[in-house]
């Protein structure tokens, strides 16, 4: 039963040069089949593209750009600091909007627990244990986190 | 433990930690003064340590404020002098002498909470005092893709009537992808 399936797949956060700084996942049924470092690569450049793809074509001023997509089986949600950070959830199509649980993680986790820790070199891939271990326990709380079905 | 929210200490009410900051600055300089033969180089040191701070106060800031992208310097000028300086320094400094260009403009500072109890000795007449604050200007701003020359041209600690910061918009720093992808 579709409709009532809502999880969370994974997180990506990008710098604005294209390097991934942090990856995790969830609920990811079917590896994608290419390294991962590819599929960072792949998957920063699909970004840019819709990014420009999206200011291109936009009939009026826009103010937020390209925030998600979705397939008939995901969605993605997409938020890009005006310092370049780049944050991507995918979640089932279950989920409204990702968009507040995104300026969370950003806000009250990756600044408060990276950028603020003077251990972790800015726009460096992150290596702390205890953003990881938040950013987990956040999405976890998360009331989509799910999955509700199981067999999906 | 939790690490804590940073209070909006925007201001009034953090006397006491203003003047932290402003002792803990102060001790800096002078071990920096001692550290170096000349005050260029203490000068380069502060600017240079600024900018460090800037590249991550940037982040603090924008998370904070939940302000956007400037689309153009005058924006960017009443972001940093209306909100930036407020909330982390307890300012508002005024916006002045716009070049023509609209590329220019200068950061007049009333009272700067970093020299509130300095006095220069006259050995130290080529140090700029509070050139941290250029770092911290240039570092956040660069963040933000833009290159910007900052400087000061007026320092009430060397006789000056007023503190002046001068701004210079240099360019805008282009994204690019990165090279091999497709």
């Amino acid at each position: 039963f579709w409709g009532e399936s809502m999880t969370i797949h994974n997180l990506y956060i990008f710098d604005r040069g294209g390097s991934c700084l942090f990856y995790s996942e969830w609920h990811r049924r079917r590896p994608p089949g290419i390294p991962q470092e590819e599929e960072f690569k792949l998957m920063f450049g699909m970004l840019f593209s819709l990014r420009s793809f999206v200011a291109k074509m936009s009939p009026t001023d826009m103010r937020d750009g390209f925030v998600s997509f979705h397939t008939s089986k995901y969605r993605l949600d997409y938020l890009e600091t005006p310092s370049g950070l780049r944050l991507v959830l995918n979640t089932d199509l279950g989920v409204p909007s990702a968009r507040e649980a995104l300026q969370h993680i950003y806000s009250n986790l990756f600044v408060e627990l990276v950028v603020k820790n003077p251990l972790c070199p800015p726009r460096a891939p992150v290596q702390s244990l205890l953003f990881r271990q938040r950013l987990d326990a956040f999405v976890r709380s998360l009331p989509y986190f799910g999955p509700r079905n199981p067999n999906n | 433990m939790e690490p804590k929210a940073p209070e909006l200490s925007s201001n009034a009410g953090s006397k006491q930690n203003s003047e932290l900051f402003t002792l803990t600055y102060g001790a800096l300089v002078t071990q920096l003064c001692k550290d170096y033969e000349n005050d260029d180089d203490v000068n380069k040191q502060l600017d240079k340590m600024g900018y460090n701070i800037g590249v991550r106060l940037i982040e603090d800031f924008l998370a904070r404020s939940n302000v956007g992208r400037c689309h153009d310097f005058r924006e960017t000028a009443d972001v940093i002098a209306k909100i930036a300086f407020k909330m982390y320094l307890g300012i508002t400094p005024s916006i002045t002498n716009w070049s023509p260009g609209g590329d220019e403009f200068s950061l007049i500072l009333e009272n700067n909470p970093l020299v509130d109890f300095v006095e220069l000795p006259d050995n130290h007449s080529t140090l700029i005092y509070s050139n941290l604050l250029c770092g911290v200007l240039r570092g956040a701003l660069e963040m933000v893709q833009m290159a910007v020359d900052v400087k000061f041209v007026q320092d009430t600690l060397k006789g000056d009537s007023v503190t002046e910061i001068r701004m210079k918009f240099i360019r805008r720093i282009e994204d690019n992808l990165p090279a091999g992808e497709e």
